[in-house]
């Protein structure tokens, strides 16, 4: 296959960046996008150039590190898949591609195609601890989940962390992300003692991080290498409204009074 | 901070006050529609029912008092969220394809724009008369026929209307989902919802000026 490739070039965060042109004609429609960019790699290696720098590690679609922007749409044409499962049959011989990285002020820039996300990390420690036995393993099946119950939380677990919600999202937000990390927990019996604090708590972390705000696009719905609901925002919405709202009266903060 | 200025700060609350305000003026909009819509039933009509809101005391102006803060507490959370989704993403994209963010969701802001710029020229024009030719105070029907029998008049109502439809083909549908209202069971509703009442407010309000326009009443 035969392909020309638009690749953001950029030394380091104070670098302007650039895109760099690159002709590849050696590549099979059975490589995987990465496995393409890895021999691009290994020939600007031997003419002494700067390889690409992009992140990788699982490359079997689990791990949510090689996000990147192709062609304007976050990990690719192909849905529900990450860049290291896309495959080059994807695209036809003679393809133009652009790649670029997640743009997000939140996320500054590294090095070419590594963005920093570790926004999206103190989110999640933002959110804080749930209440669990940490001494020995508890008894199988102490605690009883229905069935559905569990597989919706884990239809929210199965949020990797990429980022390509917050790098499609015309807005720039953040809100499937919060949205997955809240409802996972709190679909959960083991994360209601903490479910509404922790919805307020990574919200504002959130916030802070300076992501947009959700305009229901559904943008980050259509590229989520998980399939992840835009329904999440849904429930997460309702756990954030009722603890700003409405809070326990146990959290509240007034508490106290009621002894009087 | 007091949890409820807090709850302002943040996005989702900020969003919540914009679908809260949004609905509020849909509601307006809905009811301000059924009372155009009683042109067609002639000159007697119009005019007693314009009569008949004038008639209650304080109504008019506890209408305009919930639509002006309504609309300030829209337009003012509206904008600082623009403001802050502008800033998001400092470096834009070379290439950016969208899946499934259409353009009525991505243009609220100017819709908006539009829709806030015609209210106040609606109400110089309709309600006070101050930029109408021939405006007799009390003659609804008379203010309407004459008013629009302009054509650029006439123009600038028909697309603050189809403005106003698109805006409220994202709103209304994104109401649901800012206030969590979304179930299994209920969710396909929600598109349908919001397109029924998008098209149902821009047909009825551009079908006064095309009838006048056509001479289909007079």
């Amino acid at each position: 296959m035969r392909l020309t490739l638009h690749i953001w070039r950029q030394r380091n965060r104070n670098d302007r960046g650039r895109f760099v042109k690159y002709e590849i004609n050696d590549v099979s429609p059975d490589m995987s996008f990465l496995e393409m960019l890895d021999v691009l790699n290994q020939r600007l290696i031997e003419h002494g150039e700067e390889p690409v720098a992009f992140e990788h590690d699982c490359r079997e679609g689990i791990c949510g590190c090689c996000g990147m922007v192709i062609n304007g749409v976050a990990n690719g044409p192909e849905k529900g898949t990450t860049v290291c499962q896309l495959h080059l049959r994807h695209f036809r011989d003679g393809d133009v591609i652009y790649i670029e990285p997640w743009r997000s002020r939140a996320f500054p820039a590294i090095k070419d195609l590594v963005v920093d996300r570790s926004a999206l990390d103190r989110i999640m420690q933002a959110g804080g601890f749930i209440s669990v036995r940490a001494g020995s393993a508890p008894e199988a099946n102490t605690v009883l989940i229905p069935k559905e119950t569990a597989e919706l939380a884990m239809d929210a677990a199965g949020c990797i962390g990429c980022g390509a919600c917050v790098a499609s999202c015309p807005n720039g937000a953040a809100a499937l992300f919060v949205a997955a990390k809240i409802s996972h927990l709190g679909l959960l019996p083991q994360g209601q003692p903490e479910r509404h604090r922790r919805a307020r708590a990574m919200v504002r972390q959130m916030d802070r991080e300076g992501f947009g705000a959700c305009s229901n696009h559904r943008e980050c719905e259509a590229v989520c290498p998980k399939r992840i609901s835009i329904r999440f925002i849904a429930l997460a919405n309702r756990d954030f409204l009722k603890e700003s709202l409405a809070p326990s009266e146990a959290t509240s903060g007034k508490a106290k009074n009621a002894k009087k | 901070m007091h949890r409820v200025a807090e709850f302002y700060r943040s996005t989702p609350g900020k969003k919540f006050v914009t679908t809260v305000t949004g609905a509020v003026l849909f509601a307006y909009v809905v009811l301000h529609t059924l009372g155009n819509l009683q042109i067609y039933f002639g000159t007697r009509m119009l005019n007693a029912y314009a009569g008949l809101l004038h008639s209650v005391p304080g109504l008019v102006w506890a209408v305009r008092f919930v639509i002006a803060l309504s609309g300030t507490l829209h337009v003012v959370a509206a904008v600082q969220l623009t403001i802050r989704n502008w800033g998001s993403r400092p470096i834009r994209y070379m290439v950016q394809r969208y899946r499934e963010a259409d353009w009525a969701g991505r243009t609220m802001i100017w819709s908006g724009t539009g829709v806030a710029a015609f209210a106040v020229y609606h109400v110089l024009h309709l309600a006070l008369g101050s930029v109408h030719p021939d405006f007799v105070p009390g003659d609804v029907y008379h203010n309407v026929m004459a008013g629009l029998l302009v054509l650029p008049v006439s123009i600038i109502y028909i697309a603050a209307v189809v403005l106003l439809g698109l805006h409220l083909y994202h709103g209304l549908w994104s109401f649901f989902q800012t206030l969590g209202w979304s179930h299994p069971l209920y969710d396909s509703w929600r598109r349908a919802f919001a397109t029924a009442f998008a098209v149902g407010v821009v047909a009825g309000n551009v079908s006064i000026p095309v009838t006048v326009l056509l001479r289909l009443i007079s």
